[in-house]
């Protein structure tokens, strides 16, 4: 069994599974978008991202996607981690301000701005429809088209597909079409209706996570009770 | 007589040169002492078509079929050289005759490029004749596999497809991966724009490639391989098929190598093209039949590769250089280069460069060196303002940094890559904001767009940087430029993300100057950025030949013959064509500071 430290925790960890599996076992919050239980680790959507210490440094690797190995040294939200984490999500925001997955996400990680000219499509390119359609449906009726800027999500020749069963599954799974979020002020880009005051500490300032005093780590609550624990 | 890419490829007559060639040697009899036969690429080739006299190395340059006659007769029977077709040093304005003393040639060594342009590459004698497959001989005779990889190990070679992984290291995690059978994969995607050293190396010198290939397998113990190529490289896979052929035939290739018991073949597939594929787990995908997307690593193709399978990769020119390890000993390879980078390093020159063409030198050669010695220098007089190393996914050094020695780690220290060893030289005529504009354009267009930051976040950089070169770039978009450079290089899924963003920070990091004079004073320097500039008539200078008046596609030109002319600017769309059309060089480009100055007059 590989032992892993996650945010400070030693933990045994079965083998074969990964980062995210295992920070979800342990209660730990890591958001995550492309992924989806019951479809195989796709690591597209880099909401995931969590920071990797070895001896030459550190690097961010997508949690869903990294099999744990043994003596991984993993923090899931370092400075750097929050923000390129919220630097994605701005960037997929723009993209799609109408959907309400990430509406919340915004809100729940605290992100307060947008400065990436809206885009309106219907579509993140997540490919959960996809996967499902193939891995779970067994039908294979949708399809990643062209690449780049004109990667698209379409049937085969963007005729309608024999394949489709009209199971419904790519329409259930999908973060964009079901429950439209009405909230995004065109302005802002953002709705941030249920926006989280309490943001997580951040884990570069404290070996552990267990600080749920919030304020992004400045509360400092515990710096007091560590200096007095000192002094005495 | 080369026939590569650049003489033969680009260059009309190539058949009738050789037509002429042949017929001028039976016309004079010397059909017994005198063969005329065909090359891969000598990598000099701007002076093409080149023909060279073996073995003596006499170096013809620019022949057309009409010179045919003359090198025969002049050269065979008089015994003296055509003068009129020698290199000519632009400096000394003397002739050069022999192929060595060419200072293209002198300052380079040629390890991974040794036969090129000296060998015929249909011909599996010409290989052989020149030592080629005694290091496979060697190493089955000589060699266990764990020697075999030893010695790689030992030689400090790094790969060349970009990444610089010790080759070594890999073999070793291949081999000691379980599961069978084990994959080996040549890496001949070459998607850059402008890097043309894979493609002439397949033409000019396929043996050692397979060879190198033959003796990875046996090193880690693979029986099967696969070469990805290009499908746009037709001559590169016909020659490469070739070669296989002839290789299975001589029992290099096949059953039981060498009456050894080890067997291995290579299967050559055709890629569809697209940049990304060149990335090693997308490469897979693409030879597994699946779209060409990459997909993180852990695991590593080492342990998880082709069919699920441990499967090495590495690139064509890694592969070239394993033979010469393997005749000439570790120590003598790890003997060449620097402390951390070991051999030689091939480069691809060009832009604004006198001698443009292939290029190998050993590492820790100076840029000066590669670019002023080898290279020649920048041409028409301008001057030296940067080089893009690394093609797109490079950085953009400043002439401050000449000096640099070139090797992965000095490179990487600099903010650009090594990469598959592109060099773009560029003068004071080029605007770096275009430059990376233009990198972020291809990267775009040829990401495979399955991850966020680089599918969405390389756009949103690329229309900043439009912003930027239309004069409306404000300060606060230079600090988002360089935040989402961060976020794509750290959190993209494969290294064409992760490096895409090098060509912004490093012409951010040097050339900062420029960035806010086109944010701020909304001028381009380089005066490139056609947003940014106008374009006027110089009255001392414009003898009224209408020709301007002529060429402009939107009637912006007034003037009548023998009058001074002038442009409507209203009109002017800064296409540049009457700027080349003008033979008195009349046609200025003014940027901001000039047009004002003008206004005030
Ligand atoms: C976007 C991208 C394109 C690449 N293109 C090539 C290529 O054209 N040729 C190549 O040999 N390696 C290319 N690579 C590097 C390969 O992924 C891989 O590292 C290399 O083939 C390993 O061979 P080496 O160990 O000999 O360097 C590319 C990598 C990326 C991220
Ligand atoms: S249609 Fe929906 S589920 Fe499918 S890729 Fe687009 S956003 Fe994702
Ligand atoms: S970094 Fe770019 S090329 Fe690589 S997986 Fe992501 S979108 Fe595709
Ligand atoms: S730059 Fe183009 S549009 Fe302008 S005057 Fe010259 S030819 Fe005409
Ligand atoms: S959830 Fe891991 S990359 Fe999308």
């Amino acid at each position: 069994m590989p032992t892993i430290k996650i945010d400070g925790i030693d933990f045994d960890s079965p083998p074969g599974w990964t980062v995210l599996e295992v920070a979800r076992f342990l209660g730990l919050d890591i958001p995550t978008l492309c992924h989806y239980d019951g479809l195989e680790p796709w690591g597209a959507c880099r909401l995931c991202l969590v920071e990797v210490f070895d001896a030459n440094g550190s690097k961010l690797v997508s949690s869903c996607t990294h099999p744990v190995s043994e003596g991984l040294d993993i923090k899931t939200a370092t400075k750097r981690v929050i923000k390129t984490r919220n630097m994605v999500l701005e960037l997929l925001i723009s993209e799609c301000p109408s959907s309400k997955v990430l509406q919340d996400m915004a809100s729940k990680l605290g992100l307060n701005r947008v400065r990436i000219a809206p885009k309106w499509k219907d579509c993140i390119l997540c490919g959960l429809c996809v996967r499902v359609c193939e891995e779970q449906m067994m039908a294979g009726a949708i399809q990643f088209g062209n690449r780049g800027q004109h990667l698209e999500v379409s049937p085969p020749f963007d005729i309608k597909s024999d394949l489709c069963r009209q199971c419904g599954a790519c329409m259930q799974i999908c973060p964009v079409i079901t429950l439209r979020c009405d909230g995004a002020d065109a302005a802002t880009v953002l709705c941030n209706g249920c926006y989280n005051e309490t943001q997580p500490s951040c884990a570069d300032e404290f070996d552990s996570y267990d600080c749920w005093m919030g304020l992004k780590g400045e509360c400092g609550t515990c710096y007091q009770v560590i200096e007095t624990k000192k002094e005495e | 007589m080369c026939e590569g890419l650049g003489c033969g490829g680009s260059k009309p007559g190539m058949n009738e040169l050789r037509e002429s060639l042949i017929q001028a040697v039976d016309l004079h009899n010397l059909s017994d002492d005198v063969k005329v036969d065909f090359t891969g690429c000598h990598g000099f080739c701007q002076k093409g078509p080149i023909v060279v006299i073996e073995p003596e190395g006499t170096f013809y340059t620019h022949v057309k079929p009409k010179d045919a006659n003359a090198i025969i007769k002049q050269h065979f029977i008089k015994s003296e050289p055509v003068k009129r077709l020698l290199y000519k040093d632009a400096e000394t304005g003397k002739y050069i005759q022999n192929y060595d003393e060419v200072p293209f040639y002198k300052n380079q060594q040629r390890i991974i490029l040794r036969n090129c342009g000296h060998i015929n590459p249909e011909k599996i004698e010409d290989y052989i004749s020149e030592g080629g497959y005694k290091a496979l001989q060697k190493s089955l005779c000589d060699y266990e596999p764990l020697e075999v990889i030893e010695e790689i190990k030992k030689s400090g070679l790094r790969g060349r497809g970009g990444a610089g992984f010790s080759t070594g290291m890999k073999w070793s995690f291949c081999r000691q991966s379980p599961g069978e059978p084990k994959y080996i994969i040549c890496n001949a995607d070459e998607g850059d724009p402008g890097a043309f050293m894979d493609r002439s190396i397949l033409e000019a010198d396929p043996h050692s490639v397979i060879e190198g290939m033959i003796i990875a397998a046996y090193a880690m113990g693979a029986t099967k391989g696969y070469i990805y190529v290009r499908a746009e490289y037709p001559v590169a896979v016909r020659r490469f098929r070739i070669a296989t052929e002839d290789a299975r035939i001589n029992r290099f290739l096949g059953e039981n190598i060498l009456d050894t018991n080890f067997s291995f073949d290579i299967e050559i597939y055709e890629g569809a093209g697209a940049f990304v594929c060149g990335e090693e787990t997308a490469l897979i995908a693409s030879i597994m039949g699946k779209r060409g997307n990459p997909v993180p690593r852990p695991p590593y193709p080492t342990t998880t590769g082709v069919w699920g399978k441990p499967t090495s990769i590495n690139n064509v020119k890694t592969f070239a250089t394993v033979p010469v390890i393997i005749n000439r000993g570790a120590e003598w390879y790890s003997s060449i280069g620097t402390e951390d980078s070991k051999g030689t390093a091939i480069f691809a020159l060009t832009g604004k460069i006198t001698n443009s063409g292939l290029i190998e030198v050993q590492f820790g050669t100076t840029l000066r060196e590669i670019i002023f010695d080898i290279g020649g220098g920048v041409p028409n007089g301008y001057e030296f303002k940067g080089v893009q190393t690394g093609g797109p996914s490079g950085g953009c050094l400043p002439a401050s940094l000449l000096d640099l020695p070139v090797d992965y780690k000095n490179m990487a220290q600099s903010g650009s890559i090594l990469g598959s060893g592109g060099m773009i030289v560029l003068d004071n005529n080029d605007c770096m904001v275009k430059l990376a504009n233009y990198f972020l354009n291809f990267i775009q267009e040829e990401s495979c767009g399955k991850c966020v930051p680089c599918r969405v976040g390389v756009k949103a950089m690329y229309d900043i940087l439009q912003r930027i070169i239309d004069g409306q770039g404000e300060m606060e978009d230079l600090d988002l430029l360089e935040e989402l450079a961060d976020t794509v290089k750290l959190a993209s899924l494969c290294g064409l993300g992760q490096t895409a963003p090098n060509p912004v920070l490093t012409t951010i990091k040097y050339f900062r100057d420029e960035y806010i004079s086109h944010i701020v004073d909304k001028s381009c320097p380089a005066k490139e950025c056609q947003a940014l500039i106008k374009f006027a008539i110089d009255e001392g200078l414009c003898t009224g030949c209408t020709i301007c008046f002529q060429s402009c596609p939107t009637h912006a030109i007034i003037g009548r013959k023998g009058e001074r002319h002038t442009i409507d600017p209203l009109r002017c769309t800064q296409c540049g064509i009457c700027e080349a059309s003008c033979p008195s060089k009349a046609i200025i480009k003014l940027d901001r500071c000039e047009m004002e100055k003008v206004v005030l007059v």
